[in-house]
C-alpha cells in the first residue's frame, strides 16, 4: 500500500479532496465507513471518511476540512506525496436497502460522508431527495456529486447566497409540513443526517415528531479505531457504545448528543496550543514533509 | 575483625539478591526514563556466583517457555556473556523483555532452590544482563548474536499469516521462518509489539529495546504488514485466497472494561488502554511535538491492582500529578501486579487506597469532580481461593480528582471473532483453542496468547506463540488436522 497522493482538489476554501493509492482498503470499503490516518512519525491519530472508493482503480477519497493541526498538515500535502499511516476500511458499513423514499440530510464537511450513502441507497431504488448546506454559497462541497446521486436537491446557506437561506433542519421541517406551500408533501421512510452534533441534533428533533427513523454518523474523537482503547465512546439509548467499532452511525433518536459535545470539546485548549505551535514552525501554513 | 567483617559480607550475599541499580525515586518520578539500571558485569557474574548449578535444576519448572537456566547462569559466571545469550535464545527470542516484565516471583525464580531458605537466583536480571550485553561496546557488531543472516527461506514452504504482532504473534513467526516458512504479520495498529508498544510505559520497558527485538525477528526474514486489521483491511477469506495455509490468530485481550456505573462516560474517565496508549504509542507526554494530547492533572485517581492499573498510577505521577490514588478493592495481598512493580508505585508517592471500590463517578459541566467509593471487607474465600470483597454499608466516601482510569481488566476484541461465525469461543468470549497445539475448531485457523486465555503475561503469550508454530509445522507438513 503506497497511501500515495493522487489527485487533489480544492472544494472549498479549507476543504480539501484527496484520492490516494490504497487498493486494499478501496477493494474491502463500503458506504459509511472510514480511514484512521497518521500524518509523520509525531503524528497523532484522526478518522476520515472514505468518500469514494473506486475497486477497479485501487483508490479512495477522503475530504478533509482543516480545523486543526492534522488536517491543516494535510491540506499542505501535494500529488505524489504519501500518508504515513493509513489504516481501514473502519466501522460499520451503511444499512442499504429499499427502504422508499429517503431524506439524506449533509451539514458542511459532513456532505462528503453522506454522498457514498446516498449514492447507494439511488442504486438500491430508492427515492433520495437531499438537502445539504453550508454557511455560504463558498463553503458549499459536492453539488453536481450530490445532485447526480439524488432524485431531488435542496441547497441551503446560513447567509442565503445560494438556495434556501436557513439551516437544513429547517428546509426538510417545511418539505414535510408542507410549509413552503407547494405540492406535494414529503412523506419520508427513513432519514439519514450527517454534520456537526448540533445540526443531526436538530434534525433529530424535527424528524421525531414525524416518527421518519434517522440514522445519524457520529464524529466523536478517536484513537485507534480498532475497538481497543474506548476513547470514542459515545451513549446510545443509555448504553456505552464505541463509534469506531459499533458505529459510527446508530440511531439519532437514542444518541445522547450533549455527551458526543461534550467529549468532542475537552481538548479544545490542547488543540489550540498545538495549531499555535505548528504554524510556528511553519510561518507559511504550508508543511514540508521531507 | 575484618575477617569477620569478610564472612558477614559472604552470608549476606549467598542469602540475598545482588541489589539492581536503580534511578532515585524523587529523580524517576520526573521522567520516563527506565527505573531498572541492569547489572554490569561485576555485579552479573556476582549474582551468577550465587547459583548453586543444581544436580536437577528445579528453576527451568518454572519457566513457561523452558530457558536452560542453569547453563546460561553458569556461562555468565565464567564471564562467556554472548555464550550466555546464545543458549537462552534458543528457547526465548525476546529475553531482553522477559528479563523486564516477566513475574518471576511466581515462575522460574519461584522454583529456584535457593528461595526455600534465601532469596532465590535474580534469574530475571540476569537474563536481562545478557541480552542487553549485546549493546554494550565490548560486544562487537560481528560477533552479536543478533545480528543472525537472514535465514533462507525455502521455496517450497508454505506462506503462513499471523495476526497481531504481540508478544504469541512475533514469537509464532519466528518459530516458523526459522523453520523456514514465509511468514507474514498483520498489525492493526502502526507500530508492532502489541501491548509492549501501546501498554507498557516507557520507564519499564524502553520502545529502544522491543525495537531492537523486533529488528531480530525482521531479521529472520518475517514480513511485518502494519495498518493492516485482519477481518477489515483483509477478510480472512482474502488471506486463504492469497496461498497462505494456516493462520495464526494472536489478537490479544485489547478490549477495555468499564466498572458500569453512573458517571463513567464524563471527561476524564479514562480506560487504562486509552490512557497508556496516549503516552506509550502516541507518545502524548511530549505534546506538543507530538500531536496526541493529555491531560495533565493534580489528582488522579486509578482503580485496579494489577500491572495495568500500576503502569497507570506511574504514568500519571510522571505526567506530574500531586496525588495518585490507587483505588483496589482487595488487600495488597491479593494485587495481582509484580511485586517489584508494587514496590516501585510505593516508592514513588503513589497512595494506596484498599478495600474500596468506586460506586460513582460525579462531575459537573460533565467534567470528572470526584470519585464516591465504598469501603470492603474480606469474606470467605471463593472457588479460585482468593476471599471476595464485600461492601460494608454506609460506609461511602468521596476523594476530590480530576480525572479517573479505569483498569479493571481487558477482554477479548470480537471484531474479528465475529467474522468467523464457524469459529468456537469461550463464555467469555475468547477462542476455543486446544492448548497444546493451539488448533480452533476451524481448519487451518490456530490461536494462541491472551486471546485464547484472556490477560495472561508476556512469556505464556510467547510459550503458546511457540508451540503453535510447531503444530503448524506439523500440519503444513503432514496435512493432518
Ligand atoms: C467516523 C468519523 C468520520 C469523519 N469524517 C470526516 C471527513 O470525512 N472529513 C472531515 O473533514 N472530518 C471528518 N471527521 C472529523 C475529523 O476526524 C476531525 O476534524 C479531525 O480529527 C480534526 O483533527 P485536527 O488535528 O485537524 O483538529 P484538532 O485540533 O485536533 O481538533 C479539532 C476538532 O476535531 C475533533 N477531533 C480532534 N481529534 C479527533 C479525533 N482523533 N477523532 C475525531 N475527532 C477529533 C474535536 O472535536 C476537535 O474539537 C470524521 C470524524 C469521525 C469520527
Ligand atoms: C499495561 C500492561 C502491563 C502489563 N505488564 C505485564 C508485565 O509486567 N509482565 C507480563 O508478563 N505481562 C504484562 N502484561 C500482559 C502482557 O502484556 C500480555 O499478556 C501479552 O502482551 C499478550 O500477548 P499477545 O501476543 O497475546 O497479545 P497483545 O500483546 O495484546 O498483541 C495483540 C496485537 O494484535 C493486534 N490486533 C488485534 N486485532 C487485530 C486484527 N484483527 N488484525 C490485526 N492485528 C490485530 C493488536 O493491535 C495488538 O498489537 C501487561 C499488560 C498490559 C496491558
Ligand atoms: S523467560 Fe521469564 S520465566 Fe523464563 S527464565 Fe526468563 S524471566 Fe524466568
Ligand atoms: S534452581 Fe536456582 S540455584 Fe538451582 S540451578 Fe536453578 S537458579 Fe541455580
Ligand atoms: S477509537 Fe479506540 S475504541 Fe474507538
Amino acid at each position: 500500500m503506497s497511501n500515495k497522493i493522487i489527485r487533489k482538489e480544492k472544494l472549498a476554501e479549507n476543504i480539501f479532496s484527496f484520492t490516494l493509492d490504497a487498493p486494499q482498503i478501496a477493494k474491502n470499503s463500503n458506504p459509511g465507513q472510514f480511514v484512521i490516518i497518521r500524518i509523520n512519525e509525531t503524528g497523532e491519530r484522526i478518522p476520515l471518511t472514505i468518500a469514494e472508493a473506486d475497486k477497479a482503480d485501487g483508490t479512495i477519497r477522503i475530504i478533509s476540512m482543516s480545523i486543526g493541526k492534522t488536517t491543516m498538515f494535510l491540506s499542505g500535502l501535494n500529488i505524489g506525496d504519501a500518508i504515513k499511516d493509513l489504516l481501514g476500511p473502519l466501522g460499520q458499513k451503511s444499512r442499504i436497502d429499499k427502504f422508499g423514499s429517503v431524506v439524506c440530510i449533509g451539514g458542511g464537511v459532513g456532505i462528503a460522508p453522506l454522498l457514498p450513502i446516498t449514492k447507494a441507497l439511488k442504486e438500491k431504488g430508492n427515492d433520495t431527495v437531499s438537502i445539504i448546506g453550508a454557511r455560504d454559497k463558498d463553503s458549499l462541497i459536492l453539488e453536481k456529486e450530490m445532485s447526480l446521486a439524488s432524485n431531488e436537491i435542496h441547497i441551503c446557506t446560513d447567509d442565503g447566497s445560494k438556495g434556501y437561506k436557513g439551516f437544513v433542519s429547517k428546509r426538510l421541517s417545511e418539505l414535510i409540513t408542507k410549509k413552503d406551500g407547494k405540492d406535494p408533501c414529503y412523506k419520508f421512510d427513513r432519514a439519514i443526517a450527517i454534520g456537526p452534533p448540533i445540526m443531526m441534533k436538530a434534525v433529530c428533533d424535527v424528524t421525531a415528531k414525524f416518527n421518519i427513523k434517522t440514522i445519524v454518523s457520529l464524529n466523536s474523537v478517536m484513537i485507534d479505531g480498532t475497538g481497543m482503547c474506548g476513547t470514542c465512546r459515545v451513549e446510545v439509548g443509555g448504553q456505552t457504545k464505541f463509534a469506531c467499532v459499533d458505529g459510527p452511525e446508530f440511531d439519532g433518536f437514542l444518541v445522547n448528543f450533549d455527551l458526543l459535545i461534550a467529549r468532542q470539546n475537552y481538548y479544545l485548549k490542547e488543540e489550540r496550543e498545538a495549531v499555535e505551535y505548528f504554524t510556528k514552525e511553519h510561518p507559511d501554513g504550508k508543511c514540508r514533509l521531507h | 575483625m575484618e575477617n569477620n567483617n569478610n564472612k558477614e559480607n559472604e552470608k549476606l550475599k549467598k542469602k540475598f539478591k545482588t541489589k539492581m541499580p536503580e534511578q532515585q525515586p524523587d529523580k524517576r518520578m520526573r521522567n520516563f526514563n527506565e527505573v531498572a539500571l541492569g547489572y554490569n558485569e561485576e555485579e552479573a557474574i556476582l549474582e551468577a556466583s550465587r547459583c548453586l548449578q543444581c544436580k536437577k535444576p528445579k528453576c527451568i519448572e518454572g519457566c513457561p517457555v523452558e530457558i536452560d537456566i542453569k547453563s546460561f547462569i553458569g556461562l555468565i559466571a565464567k564471564k562467556d556473556f554472548k555464550g550466555a545469550l546464545s543458549k537462552i535464545r534458543e528457547k526465548n527470542s525476546l529475553p531482553a523483555i522477559c528479563g523486564r516484565v516477566c513475574p518471576q516471583e511466581d515462575q522460574c525464580e519461584k522454583m529456584c532452590i535457593l528461595g526455600i531458605k534465601n532469596e532465590p537466583v535474580a534469574i530475571g536480571r540476569l537474563e536481562r544482563f545478557a541480552a542487553d550485553f549485546e549493546d554494550s561496546k565490548d560486544c562487537a557488531e560481528s560477533d552479536s548474536v543478533s545480528s543472525v543472516k537472514k535465514e533462507r527461506i525455502s521455496e517450497n514452504k508454505s506462506k503462513v499469516a499471523v495476526v497481531g504482532s504481540g508478544p504469541a504473534g512475533l514469537t509464532c513467526a519466528s518459530e516458523l521462518a526459522k523453520r523456514g516458512y514465509k511468514v507474514t504479520i498483520f498489525e492493526a495498529l502502526h507500530k508492532a509489539g502489541g501491548v509492549l508498544v501501546y501498554g507498557i510505559p516507557e520507564f519499564r520497558l524502553p520502545k529502544k529495546i522491543l525495537q531492537k527485538e523486533i529488528d531480530y525477528v525482521k531479521n529472520l526474514g518475517i514480513e511485518i504488514k502494519l495498518n493492516s486489521l485482519v477481518g477489515n483491511t483483509y477478510e480472512l477469506d482474502d488471506l486463504f485466497g492469497e496461498g497462505y495455509k494456516a493462520i495464526f490468530i494472536a489478537t490479544g485481550a485489547g478490549l477495555p472494561y468499564f466498572m458500569g456505573i453512573p458517571g463513567e462516560n464524563l471527561n476524564g474517565v479514562y480506560s487504562a488502554n486509552e490512557f497508556l496508549t496516549r503516552n506509550n504509542l502516541m507518545k502524548s507526554y511530549l505534546f506538543p511535538a507530538y500531536d496526541t494530547p493529555i491531560k495533565r492533572v493534580k489528582k488522579i485517581a486509578v482503580v485496579g491492582g494489577g500491572n495495568v492499573a500500576m503502569d497507570s498510577a506511574r504514568t500519571a505521577k510522571r505526567l506530574g500529578a500531586e496525588h495518585v490514588y490507587l483505588i483496589y478493592r482487595r488487600s495488597e495481598k491479593e494485587m495481582p501486579a509484580r511485586i517489584e512493580e508494587v514496590h516501585h508505585a510505593k516508592e514513588e508517592g503513589i497512595e494506596f487506597l484498599l478495600l474500596s471500590n468506586p460506586v460513582a463517578i460525579i462531575g459537573s459541566c460533565n467534567l470528572v469532580e470526584k470519585i464516591r467509593c465504598i469501603k470492603m471487607e474480606l469474606g470467605q474465600p471463593d472457588s479460585s481461593g482468593r476471599c471476595s470483597p464485600v461492601p460494608i454499608k454506609d460506609s461511602e466516601f468521596d476523594i476530590d480528582v480530576e480525572a479517573v482510569v479505569m483498569a479493571i481488566g481487558q477482554g477479548p476484541n470480537p471484531l474479528l471473532l465475529n467474522k468467523i461465525p464457524e469459529l468456537k469461543l469461550t463464555k467469555k468470549g475468547n477462542i476455543e483453542a486446544d492448548s497444546n497445539t493451539c488448533k480452533t475448531s476451524v481448519k487451518g485457523i490456530f490461536a494462541g496468547g491472551d486471546i485464547t486465555t484472556g490477560a495472561a503475561t508476556v512469556i505464556l503469550a510467547m510459550g503458546a506463540g511457540k508451540k503453535a508454530a510447531f503444530s503448524i509445522d506439523d500440519y503444513l507438513s503432514n496435512d493432518l488436522w
